[in-house]
């Protein structure tokens, strides 16, 4: 097969192309430069570009930049930025993969053509008997990243490609030394791409929307004190908000964006038995308006799945989640994943309302 | 890889290849002749002389004295000896067009100069250009051709006009993609200051040419030995400016034939693809531009999905600069000249050069006309 492999300059990508061309398949490697602005990598990543490239000049195969940074400007920084000014934390790196991973590189990889895309991700695509393809999470369960991937539907999982979704971490660095490749020790990427770990959320925010200082009040709406940028405060957040030690943790439980208040309260106030997802996406299309007894929902990157009921409407893109023991609610923005009860399969997943 | 075999290279505004008078040239001092130039004794004597003897080549092409020709690095070290030496020894502004090199643009910029409009074929708006200039202002740059479109500036013009606005001013004109198809010496004579890069012409890559008219003082960029008469130290490239001034000397004595043999060929190849392919533009009319440049906008395509459609069929072409990453840039040059976005996203850069033959064009054309196929979902 003709193979387009999306190399970020990481152990894993590296990794994944090395094994499909020991595999014998025909492989391009695809570096995306997706942030024109300053990153932690510095000016668009250079680094990572070189040693993506390095890793298939290595390889022998022929190594490509593409500009995809209006895309990623225009489905996930300004989105990111919007959001925040309306009290929702979103997940970035889940809209990069569904806007441009698995979309506008996936068809230019089609136009171009090439029959699959592969990434260094820890997930796992497995066909069964019928034909129908399955999004499974990875060997390595502590580096799974089906949750970051949970969008690929039937059409794109056809062309998709996690070549290291069966090896675990070591497995991957093993591999990496074994053949030589200069990115084998080099660290894992934790936090988003174009976020500075010295400037932060805040900098990178404080530059683009004007900041709001808001109240804090208890759940009886007393004034317990101030923040100084709504902007900035997330559901369920704990730390950073200047209270007092002693007494019950508390936490945000509300933040009313509008009229710049935010609400704390001792983690009761957290608790709910029900929570609604938007903007579902299935791993098989049949999910519209089912039912599902029980599966298990994910809530962050490396989140513990939790058992709940799930009820989905008639055109499949809301679902009510009842959770089987109350859980903390999640802060609207963050994508909830659904996984079948063997925790195993990702069956589909959307945004918390 | 050998180029000349397996590809179609349509990118000599890039690099052209070094021609084999050069090679032969420049070799000598890759082995036997090895000396400094700057010493002493009778052997750095007998390269010194290599020197001076390049150097009445290039004042004679350029159409100058010969102490008014700076040996550099290359064609952004001249652009921004001009532009900053200017600055630091006279202070001053810098103004220039916006479709300008970066080389050029980003020295302007960078020393809080003014950016003029180009009109739709790139050139300078020389009413903008009037309206620019003032006391203020030490340093004028326009590049004689644009490297990405390929129009000519009309630098008689431009001089005019800085000479009665900022008399006080320096005239500087990036003349890199020049020398194969204009005359330097009907440049030259209207400028202060004139820039060229030798891999542009048939000479090697890491050697450049500054004119600096006489009577000129720029502050140096470089502090050292004090070579070139104080102007550019650094211990010569011996073996790439005789190579350049044998680069230079053919390509001029080649150019009225060569432009006559290549406005054939890239007439072809546009017309030929603008009647194949609908909803094709050619950014520049001809008549404003060079032989050798050959720039399409292509309607409903990505230039990078084409260009990598025609590497794949050893088809060289660009479509605008490329970042550090290697990533291809938005073009600022069509952004200045105000194309619509539609066609500057399909962007396509083919130029012309000495070992460009018929065949190159057949090969083009029925590589593009079936990547833009593809691309657009037509079954041709």
């Amino acid at each position: 097969m003709k193979v387009m492999v999306a190399m970020s300059g990481g152990v894993d990508s590296s990794v994944a192309a090395a094994l499909l061309v020991e595999q014998g398949h025909e492989v391009v490697g695809v570096t995306m430069r997706l942030w024109g602005g300053e990153s932690d990598t510095g000016c668009c990543s250079v680094s990572d570009v070189d040693d993506a490239r390095r890793v298939a000049q290595q390889l022998g195969i022929d190594h490509l930049v593409f500009n995809f940074t209006e895309d990623f400007n225009e489905h996930v920084v300004n989105p990111y930025v919007l959001a925040h000014t309306q009290g929702i934390t979103p997940n970035p790196c889940i809209e990069c993969n569904r806007h441009v991973k698995f979309a506008r590189l996936s068809e230019r990889a089609a136009l171009l053509g090439f029959d699959a895309v592969a990434t260094g991700h820890h997930a796992r695509v497995t066909a069964d008997t019928d034909g129908d393809f399955e999004l499974e999470r990875g060997a390595d369960r502590n580096k799974d990243q089906s949750y970051v991937v949970h969008m690929i539907d039937q059409a794109e999982l056809s062309r998709t490609m996690f070549p290291v979704g069966g090896m675990t971490k070591p497995q991957v660095r093993t591999h990496a030394a074994r053949l030589g490749l200069r990115t084998a020790t080099k660290p894992d990427s934790q936090d988003v791409c174009f976020i500075t770990s010295t400037g932060g959320r805040s900098t990178f925010l404080g530059t683009r929307i004007p900041f709001r200082r808001a109240t804090m009040v208890d759940t009886e709406g007393v004034e317990v004190g101030e923040v100084p940028a709504v902007e900035m405060v997330t559901l369920g957040q704990r730390r950073g908000l200047g209270l007092a030690g002693g007494g019950p943790k508390q936490f945000v439980v509300d933040i009313d964006v509008e009229h710049a208040v935010v609400t704390i309260g001792d983690e009761s106030h957290l608790r709910t038995s029900e929570q609604t997802v938007r903007n579902m996406s299935w791993v098989r299309s049949a999910a519209h308006g089912a039912s599902f007894g029980e599966v298990l929902v994910q809530c962050s990157a490396h989140g513990m799945p939790q058992r709940a009921s799930v009820s989905v409407d008639a055109d499949g893109t809301t679902a009510n989640v009842s959770w089987l023991e109350p859980q903390r609610r999640i802060a609207p923005g963050q994508s909830m994943v659904f996984y079948d009860p063997s925790d195993r399969f990702v069956l589909g997943g959307g945004i918390c309302a | 890889m050998n180029a000349a075999d397996t590809l179609t290279y349509l990118d000599h505004a890039a690099t052209t290849p070094m021609r084999a008078e050069a090679v032969e040239a420049m070799l000598p001092f890759l082995t036997d002749r090895f000396a400094n130039p700057s010493g002493s004794h009778r052997f750095a004597r007998s390269v010194r002389q290599a020197v001076d003897e390049a150097r009445d080549v290039v004042a004679d092409v350029v159409g100058c004295s010969p102490g008014e020709v700076v040996f550099t690095g290359c064609g952004t070290e001249s652009d921004n000896a001009a532009i900053v030496g200017t600055q630091r020894r006279h202070g001053g502004v810098g103004v220039c067009s916006a479709a300008e090199h970066h080389a050029v643009l980003h020295a302007v910029e960078h020393g809080g100069g003014r950016v003029v409009n180009v009109d739709a074929a790139g050139r300078v708006d020389l009413a903008a250009l009037a309206e620019a200039l003032d006391d203020d202002v030490s340093v004028v740059s326009v590049m004689t051709v644009n490297n990405e479109v390929g129009s000519i500036n009309p630098i008689p013009d431009v001089a005019a006009i800085v000479r009665e606005h900022a008399p006080r001013a320096l005239l500087h004109t990036d003349a890199v993609q020049a020398p194969c198809w204009i005359d330097l010496r009907s440049i030259s004579r209207h400028v202060d200051l004139l820039a060229l890069s030798a891999h542009k012409f048939g000479g090697p890559k890491g050697v450049g040419v500054l004119f600096e008219r006489q009577g000129t003082v720029l502050e140096p960029l470089l502090q050292g030995g004090g070579q070139e008469r104080d102007r550019r130290s650094g211990t010569h490239n011996v073996a790439g400016i005789v190579a350049m001034a044998e680069a230079l000397r053919l390509a001029d004595i080649e150019r009225a034939d060569e432009t006559i043999r290549l406005t054939a060929l890239r007439d072809r190849l546009v017309d030929t693809l603008m009647a194949e392919l609908p909803d094709v533009i050619e950014t520049v009319p001809r008549l404003l531009k060079i032989a050798g440049s050959a720039h399409v906008c292509i309607a409903d395509v990505e230039s990078e999905a084409l260009l990598y459609l025609l590497d794949e069929a050893g088809v060289c072409a660009s479509a605008a600069s490329a970042c550090a990453s290697g990533a291809m840039e938005p073009s600022h040059v069509l952004a200045a000249m105000g194309v619509e976005k539609r066609y500057s996203l399909g962007a396509l850069r083919m130029s012309l050069g000495r070992t460009t033959t018929d065949g190159d064009v057949d090969n083009a054309i029925t590589v593009l006309v079936g990547a833009v196929r593809r691309l657009r979902g037509v079954t041709s």
